[in-house]
């Protein structure tokens, strides 16, 4: 019954200087499925994911793939275990055209001596391949050689999307992929992020919107205050016990039942 | 059936992709006013010698280039390369070998770059302030070692550069302009079409972008300063070839030129946007200007002037052309 973790995490710490951003936040993402992380701003959700996807090292805690403790020591590393993020920044390269952004960091080079000698990149395979990929994620892009600056918000987020979910063999995460889209094109990373769980890739979705968590979501990871304070599912709780949680204003039980927070500790109180 | 990839793009994108077009037609206009106004300017002979007197500030601003492309600048190049001729010229009157002088000079300019890289990755510094201390201290050594003087260089492998050769029996060519060429060429592969140029951008462009891609970014930004080390002592054998005479006041200004000759080819002072084919451009068209303006029988103070107003033109060119962008 117990399935070992894709991804986990256990205590993990962050401070930078005086702000503790992570705070012995644990984290649990199950074979195949998709979990939302949802969180106030600030909560920490950011800096969780950066760990989990090397962009950030912790001071504490441990992270493990498959049951067995990893340290990432840069996004390099998470990314050869088959991790793959899109950040809320999405990290692509304004002045340079989407293939070069698709391929950043992995580019393929020419077979054979000119190649291995001259270091020759294979332009036009990746062009080509950058196009096959964007294609299949039904995103409606002309040229593979426009500079990423010149397309709009959401075609620029389509693109770091899609190189997530082209490059991802083991996790794809996403940090607020639809913060920026509107309706029709939310909708189409949501049904992305549902094609790459078919694939039988898990995801990890941060999101702010719950009716857009409570769609897609099999499990949800509430984060308040540097650390994960309970997991709900969006067919056992309402989304008033969900944003009651990530306020505080609920806290759940060892049962998994959701309850008043403490009345004895008023709100604002310092320990 | 025509795919979007090989979909070709349209003239105008072309210019505002291609950020050489600009200069290189700023430059022929100057070819062409000159060419119009003076008698003296469009001849073989003039050509020449302006392509050759670009030759030791182009090489410089080559190095520049990939320097500033990481969102940089070097101020210690011209320096660099002064002190790297005052070794070679200094070893081979010492009786030593010419060869060993020539690659003793261009290990230390490569090791002064390593240390310039070294001290913005490690330290995390600003690259204006790094290598303005370098060159203060490169200067100041210089002067030491060549203890106030100049240093006559004969020997053939040092001024080899200076060679020239007559094409169509008309068109002096010297052998520090096919070394200059090459070197350009060179550079503009290693810029597009490996993965190493593409890194060079993406750091220069957004370096936590870079970061989060999995790139190297300290390894790339010390690789550049590294290989614009080996860059500026190639300059000095340019140098030695255009005048074989080893001067520690020599190209005092050869930085700021050199930054002239970049910016006016395109290349952008905030990083990750040009290409070294702009700064070929860029340095030739300093050379038109200065020969032009002379034949003109304009005072080379007025010529300083007219320089620097087309630098500030071209930083508020990349200004604008970057405001629409964003
Ligand atoms: N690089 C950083 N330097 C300083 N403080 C940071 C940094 N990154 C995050 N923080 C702080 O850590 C806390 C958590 O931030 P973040 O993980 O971005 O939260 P979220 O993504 O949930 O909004 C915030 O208080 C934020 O200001
Ligand atoms: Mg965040």
């Amino acid at each position: 019954m117990t399935e070992t973790p894709v991804l986990a995490a256990r205590g993990l710490v962050k401070r930078y200087g005086r702000v503790t951003a992570m705070d012995g936040a644990d984290f649990e993402l199950l074979p195949g499925e998709i979990l939302a992380v949802v969180g106030d701003n600030g909560a920490g959700k950011s800096t969780l994911i950066k760990a989990l996807s090397g962009a950030v090292i912790p001071d504490g805690g441990q992270i493990l793939v498959d049951g067995e403790p990893v340290r990432f020591h840069g996004p390099l590393d998470a990314r050869r275990h088959g991790i793959e993020t899109v950040y809320q920044t999405l990290a692509l390269a304004d002045a340079q055209d989407i293939a070069a952004n698709l391929f950043l960091g992995r580019e393929r080079r020419r077979g054979g001596l000119l190649g291995r000698v001259f270091r020759l990149l294979d332009s036009r395979g990746m062009r080509a391949e950058a196009e096959r990929v964007l294609d299949e994620l039904g995103i409606g892009i002309r040229s593979m050689q426009q500079p990423v600056e010149t397309l709009s918000g959401g075609q620029r987020q389509a693109v770091a999307v899609a190189r997530a979910a082209a490059f991802g063999t083991r996790v794809v995460i996403m940090d607020e992929p639809t913060a920026a889209l509107g309706v029709a094109e939310s909708a189409k990373v949501l049904d992305l992020i549902r094609r790459i769980r078919d694939r039988g890739l898990p995801v990890v979705l941060i999101s702010h919107n719950m009716p857009q968590v409570f769609d897609i979501a099999d499990r949800i990871h509430v984060h308040r205050l540097g650390r994960r304070v309970a997991v709900a599912s969006p067919r056992t709780h309402t989304m008033n016990e969900v944003v009651g949680l990530l306020t505080g204003a609920l806290r759940m039980a060892e049962d998994g039942t959701v309850e008043e927070a403490r009345p004895t500790v008023p709100a604002g109180t310092p320990e | 059936m025509t795919t979007a990839a090989e979909r070709k793009p349209s003239v105008g994108e072309f210019i505002l992709r291609t950020r050489a077009v600009g200069p290189a037609l700023a430059l022929v206009v100057a070819v062409a006013l000159f060419s119009l106004t003076t008698r003296t300017f469009l001849n073989a002979d003039n050509l020449s010698l302006v392509v050759q007197q670009s030759l030791v500030v182009g090489t410089l601003a080559l190095g520049q280039t990939l320097v500033i492309l990481t969102n940089g600048i070097d101020l210690a190049n011209a320096s660099i390369a002064v002190l790297a001729t005052l070794i070679m010229a200094k070893m081979a009157l010492g009786g030593g070998s010419a060869p060993v002088a020539l690659v003793f000079g261009i290990v230390v300019a490569v090791a002064i770059g390593a240390i310039s890289g070294g001290v913005v990755t490690g330290l995390r510094l600003p690259p204006f302030i790094v290598t303005l201390g370098m060159f203060t201290i490169v200067t100041a050594a210089a002067r030491i070692y060549a203890s106030g003087q100049s240093y006559p260089v004969s020997d053939p492998l040092l001024g080899w550069l200076g060679n020239r050769q007559y094409l169509f029996g008309r068109i002096e060519v010297t052998y520090g302009m096919g070394l200059a060429l090459a070197m350009f060429l060179v550079a503009w592969y290693a810029l597009t079409k490996t993965a190493w140029g593409r890194h060079v951008y993406a750091v220069g462009n957004d370096p936590e972008a870079a970061r989060l891609s999995g790139i190297h970014v300290r390894r790339t930004v010390l690789s550049v300063y590294v290989v614009a080390g080996l860059v500026y002592g190639v300059a000095a054998w340019q140098a030695l070839g255009r005048v074989p005479n080893a001067d520690p006041n020599a190209y005092q200004l050869g930085n700021l030129d050199s930054i002239t000759a970049v910016v006016l080819g395109g290349t952008s002072l905030f990083g990750g946007r040009g290409s070294v084919l702009g700064t070929l451009v860029g340095a030739l068209i300093v050379a038109v200007l200065r020969s032009g303006l002379t034949q003109a029988g304009i005072d080379s103070l007025y010529q300083d002037v007219a320089t620097g107003i087309l630098v500030i033109v071209a930083v508020a060119v990349d200004r604008f052309a970057r405001g629409r962008q964003a």
